[in-house]
């Protein structure tokens, strides 16, 4: 018999035009624990799926313990022994922890000795992994770490041997990650097989034996923990890009424009996102929000601009309050100069079924050059669209066409046209450049660095390490809801990496 | 005047009414309890009622109008099935569209093949489900109290108005103690769940709407085969719209489903027995606002003005796998 | 796995493929017609024959067309805020009471001409009103709106009877309807228009509202694409995330979008009431205000597309009834059927034929560009 728990032969997957997962090899020794670290859209998530009998593999072999295995369905990787711990929970909520152990592996058609036989099994489970959790509760009313222990208990009552874990600990609190931790190294040295997904740096140091580094669809290395270090897979993470330059004099700032105190934070489930986070923007600056995905930067961008309820903390715009309540007025905080290019430009930015025209007054559709009286002004909105078409040299240059019909890159200048061509006090800007081709990126770099020169106090978040170094006149590096540290653009790659994974935050706070 | 009696004879007919929109609820609850939404339980209903009665009126033998009635009706659930699961379409459009096919094809059918102006012919003998007397319940008629409502309420119904309360358990027991019960309730609020145990979610809501089909033909024939003899050109009347909302009042839940049934049902017996008499202290209470009285308390209900009717989490969403 | 957005030519998206949809439908309604024994061909002539063949039958399709444009209208405006206003029904009957009210008031001392503004305002009034509370408990209360105006359906229906039994109905009378209204409540009609085509409408209703009711197909199509309202109300309904972002009061456009498909139902009532039958009645609305719903579904919530498929509703009511002289077996009710079967393919299943027809359009261009295919086999 083979050691090895899993393999994977040259997987491929593409998603219409998006190549996920491009020729994996992976080898997962039995009895270790496994990390696959990447970034954000690295294809972690997709490969698991895969392996997990969500998608099928357009190409590629599966062999567990040693055998070939189709996994056409989740069926046959719960027969194989894989069992999966998603991001989001796949637990009914109104359902008791019982109930959600048993689905789909149910014994009888009537539940009655089902149920039985279940709460024995369930409690032996308890007691062999010390994973103990009230079988009768209902899941809504259980505390999020505990939610996570019913779906690992789903997958060990299934007789999982090999056990997938996508992103444990994003919904976790620090002490309920130890917590799982010292659960899954339990359970390792039982003999189970552990695979770690995840962004962070330092779980993958703290728990695994072996680690397999994904960027962009690629396994670009796989370590052993103990001989590598957290710079050289921070450095594997990121990959050593070509370095974008972007001409730009020295910054001029005057004046504090953007102003914010004490901001936290919680994202829908009542997670803390952003936690207690101050910073001044001046006029004239361009400050850089650095970080991996996930780290509170979408939720503060949110607050900041009036969409998301903010628990405590101000944010001042020119010198007055905005309202973070979270019903804030936002076409009152347009009209005071606070221009927002959104992170996700289809599912804030644009309506992508409207004619690009339309789009281009999106939110500023109040102004009275677009209207006479209640009616729109159809020739002045064109003809205003027309002009940014030229001057952001959008393709194809027809103000008629449906906006889903641009390309990315194309798209995300009709956003930016709308948000900069209105003098703005403060521009908060999100990824202005992902998913956008090569040639559009240097164009809306060049903009934000005139909008800065022409006095503009600009707020720039990215997870695109590269684009904040190249255009930011300060950065801030976030980590788990806090700023954990501020750099000139000319710090070292490496050390902001380390930054972005928080390894250095407790020094960083000792001093 | 003798009150027990009044009292007797309305409750009797609060059951007589309660049963379709038991049958009906309880369809309902089968399939959005499964996340698909079905405001189509008239237009099931209605197609129910009439091949209930054209064919029991032909054979004259009340068992195959049943089963015509069951075939019909949950023909009708496949196509909103395939509408609503396979092609992802809107649920409630598919439930409007079936409401009209069945209220227009019941009277072309009806009057093409019986030229009775819509009707089916008068069903008699075996063609028609006949009241069932309980054991001595005449010889115990005239025990006070006690007799009467053994004779009148409990003996003399119908077979199918037993099995719409018989039911009514039944459903509890297969949503709360069977596998199919457990995975119809998963699959409802989260898809995502059931896909990732191995159960195919397409299979689990086909099978909860065509349990939905199936009642929704009882409910047809008790009202053309049982209380009425015949189908009558649009007898369902909005009873499939009652039993929709009794079926939100009760929160989506059997045994608070025969309470709402039984509610609307008593209040529509006391619009009939009230109409023209003056109720203490209130005075008269105009017969139509005690109708619109289901549809008010269900609007309130919906509103969150007493308790929230929370509707199963996935409901009226197709499934679509995330990536 | 986006096949079923895949891009299509325009005229595939907005012509062909609405059209293979509704052509399904009446062949299925064509196939009713051959189970009852009747030949689907000659009942289609007859039908057209009954609906535009002479001067009478013209003016009952455009009557009824009246009806379906108002509902269509009420319908689509909703639609276009992602909101699915099942309450035309409803809204229309009160809308009646608004009418009725109106002419009562009027009728002996006005001219029609100066009842009649006032009789629009009070439908569209009243009719708004109805549509206000469901469209208040979705904005405010999250109640959905779909349940709560088929509610108010039947709401309505029981507070008409009690109106018409115990309020309005003139006194000694039996008959649950209100006295006729006099020349001051009753709409002119239109022969002079059909007269100049030629047409005699003898005994049919064609008034004055089918104006009306152009009139207003105008204003909501000014309304939807030429207002900042309607931009807002558009927008809303594509992404209600963009809406938010931009700023747009949801509950307020909410509202306001509900009140105005109301009042757009509650217009219809001026058709019947106003310009028929001259007073109130139960149930004038007869199901019209569903019929709104597959014109708007058919008619691409466009009133472009709305008034041709009122038209063509008008047409079966008016040809249906017609056809059932010469096949007895073929009552209106076939219209019902059709209407369902509208509903059915137009709607909620409006995408069944698309991955056959993107396969279709591939195939063609795959044929075209054959050469440069071979190579990315594998």
């Amino acid at each position: 018999m083979s050691d090895l728990a899993i393999e994977l032969k040259g997987i491929d997957k593409s998603f219409g035009a998006v190549h996920a997962n491009k020729n994996i090899n992976l080898r997962v020794h039995k009895g270790t624990i496994h990390g696959i670290i990447g970034e954000n859209g690295a294809g972690k998530s997709t490969l698991m799926s895969i392996l997990y009998g969500f998608y099928q593999a357009d190409r590629g072999d599966i062999m567990v313990n040693g055998a070939k295995v189709t996994i056409r369905d989740p069926n046959v990787a719960i027969a194989s022994g894989i069992g999966m711990v998603h991001q989001h929970f796949m637990l009914v909520d109104n359902f008791s922890v019982l109930e959600n152990v048993m689905l789909g592996a149910e014994e009888n058609a009537i539940l009655n000795r089902g149920i039985i036989n279940a709460r024995a099994e369930l409690k032996r489970l308890e007691d062999e992994y010390a994973l103990e959790v009230d079988p009768d509760a209902i899941i809504e009313e259980l505390p999020v770490g505990l939610q996570q222990r019913v779906e690992i208990l789903k997958a060990l009552y299934r007789g999982a041997e090999i056990l997938i874990l996508d992103e444990p600990t994003g919904v976790l609190t620090p002490p309920e990650a130890d917590h799982l931790f010292r659960i899954l190294e339990q359970l390792r040295d039982q003999g189970k097989t552990i695979i770690l997904i995840t962004h962070k740096l330092r779980e993958i140091m703290a728990i695994t034996d072996e680690v397999s580094v994904m960027r962009r669809g690629e396994i670009v290395a796989t370590r052993d923990t103990a001989k590598t270090s957290v710079e050289e897979l921070a450095e594997l993470m990121v990959g050593r890009r070509v370095l974008l330059r972007v001409e730009k004099g020295e910054a001029h700032p005057q004046d504090v424009k953007l102003a914010v105190s004490g901001l936290t934070v919680r994202d829908n489930r009542g997670v803390v996102m952003v936690d207690d986070v101050s910073f001044d923007i001046k006029a004239g600056e361009i400050v850089g929000i650095a970080g991996v995905a996930g780290n509170g930067q979408s939720e503060l961008l949110e607050s900041i601009t009036g969409i998301r309820h903010a628990e405590r903390g101000t944010v001042m715009l020119d010198g007055d309050p905005v309202d973070v309540s979270g019903n804030a007025d936002a076409t009152e905080l347009r009209k005071r100069g606070l221009a927002h290019v959104p992170e996700d430009r289809h599912h804030m930015g644009l309506v992508l079924s409207f004619e690009e025209n339309e789009n281009a007054m999106l939110g500023y559709h109040y102004d009275e050059a677009y209207l006479n009286g209640p009616m729109l002004n159809l020739d002045n909105i064109r003809k205003s669209a027309e002009k940014s078409v030229e001057k952001y040299d959008i393709r194809p240059p027809d103000v008629r066409l449906k906006t889903a019909n641009f390309s990315g890159g194309n798209q995300q200048k009709i956003v930016l046209a709308r948000e900069m061509e209105r003098d703005p006090v403060v521009l908060v800007i999100g990824q202005p450049t992902r998913g956008v081709d090569v040639g559009a990126i240097e164009f809306i770099h060049k903009r934000i660095i005139e909008m800065r020169d022409a006095g503009k106090a600009v707020l720039l978040v990215s997870v695109e390490l590269d684009e904040i170094r190249a255009l930011s006149d300060r950065i801030l590096v976030m980590f788990a809801g806090r700023i954990v540290g501020e750099r000139l653009p000319d710090a070292t790659e490496g050390e902001l990496g380390l930054l972005m994974a928080g390894v250095e935050e407790n020094q960083e706070a000792a001093q | 005047m003798d009150y027990f009696h009044i009292a007797i004879v309305t409750l009797e007919s609060t059951i007589r009414l309660s049963v379709p929109i038991i049958l009906a609820a309880l369809a309902g609850l089968f399939s959005e309890r499964s996340g698909v939404f079905d405001i189509g339980l008239e237009g099931k209903m209605l197609a129910a009622a009439f091949a209930g009665g054209a064919v029991g009126a032909v054979y004259e033998s009340a068992f195959l109008g049943l089963l015509a009635a069951i075939a019909v009706s949950t023909s009708l659930a496949l196509v909103h099935a395939f509408a609503s699961i396979t092609q992802r379409g809107n649920q409630i459009v598919s439930g409007v569209a079936i409401n009209f096919i069945a209220l227009g094809a019941t009277v072309i059918l009806g009057q093409s093949w019986f030229r009775q102006g819509g009707r089916t012919p008068q069903l008699s003998g075996n063609g028609r489900f006949d009241t069932v007397t309980l054991p001595f319940a005449d010889t115990l008629a005239n025990v006070p109290v006690l007799g009467p409502i053994y004779a009148n309420l409990i003996s003399g119904h119908f077979l199918l108005t037993y099995f719409a309360f018989a039911m009514v358990p039944i459903t509890w027991w297969i949503l709360y103690r069977t596998r199919f019960g457990l995975r119809l309730r998963a699959v409802g609020e989260n898809p995502g769940a059931v896909d990732t145990a191995g159960i195919s979610v397409t299979r689990m809501r086909y099978m909860a709407v065509i349990c939905c089909g199936i009642l929704c033909g009882f409910a047809g024939a008790y009202l053309s085969m049982a209380v009425g003899a015949g189908f009558v050109k649009g007898m369902t009347a909005g009873k499939g719209f009652i039993a929709l909302a009794a079926l939100i009042f009760a929160k989506w839940k059997p045994v608070n489903v025969m309470l709402a049934c039984l509610l609307f049902g008593f209040l529509d017996a006391m619009a009939i027995l009230m109409q023209g008499r003056p109720l203490p202290l209130i005075g008269e209470v105009p017969v139509q606002f005690m109708q619109a009285l289901p549809y008010i308390l269900t609007v309130i209900l919906l509103a969150g003005f007493i308790g929230k009717a929370i509707p199963p989490k996935a409901g009226g969403v197709p499934y679509v796998k995330e990536r | 796995m986006s096949a079923p957005y895949a891009k299509l030519p325009a005229w595939v998206e907005y012509g062909l493929i609405p059209l293979i949809n509704l052509a399904v439908a009446f062949l299925v309604a064509g196939l009713v017609v051959l189970i009852v024994g009747e030949s689907p061909l000659k009942a289609a002539s007859l039908l057209v024959q009954g609906a535009f063949g002479y001067g009478e039958g013209l003016g009952f399709t455009l009557y009824y067309a009246t009806n379906f444009i108002f509902a269509g209208l009420a319908v689509s405006v909703a639609f276009h805020c992602g909101l699915f206003n099942i309450g035309g029904e409803g809204q229309a009957y009160i809308g009646g009471l608004g009418v009725a009210l109106v002419c009562l008031w009027l009728d002996g001392v006005m001219p029609w001409f100066i009842t009649f503004p006032i009789a629009l305002l009070g439908a569209s009034l009243f009719g708004a009103a109805w549509a206000f509370i469901p469209g208040y408990l979705q904005a405010k209360r999250g109640s959905h709106v779909v349940i709560t105006t088929i509610m108010f359906n039947f709401i309505a229906s029981s507070l008409m009877v009690y109106m018409l039994v115990e309020v309005v109905k003139p006194l000694g009378s039996m008959a649950p309807q209100t006295r006729t209204f006099l020349e001051g409540g009753q709409l002119p009609r239109l022969d002079w228009l059909l007269s100049i085509f030629g047409f005699d409408i003898g005994g049919a209703p064609f008034n004055l509202s089918f104006i009306v009711a152009l009139v207003a197909a105008f204003f909501v199509w000014l309304l939807i694409w030429r207002t900042r309202l309607g931009f807002e109300i558009r927008t809303m309904g594509a992404s209600p995330s963009a809406a938010r972002y931009a700023g747009i009061k949801q509950s307020r456009i909410i509202i306001i979008t509900m009140m105005i498909s109301g009042a757009l139902a509650g217009m219809m009532a001026l058709n019947p009431i106003m310009g028929d039958q001259h007073r109130l009645q139960l149930d004038f609305v007869a199901g019209a205000g569903f019929v709104g719903i597959a014109v708007a579904l058919m008619g691409r919530s466009h009133p472009v597309g709305i008034i041709p498929a009122a038209i063509l509703f008008g047409m079966l009511y008016q040809g249906g009834a017609e056809i059932s002289f010469e096949m007895p077996n073929i009552s209106r009710d076939m219209i019902t059927i059709i209407q369902g079967l509208v509903i059915l393919f137009a709607g909620a299943l409006e995408h069944m034929f698309r991955p056959a027809i993107i396969t279709f359009f591939a195939t063609i261009r795959g044929a075209r560009a054959a050469p440069q295919a071979t190579e990315a086999g594998e």
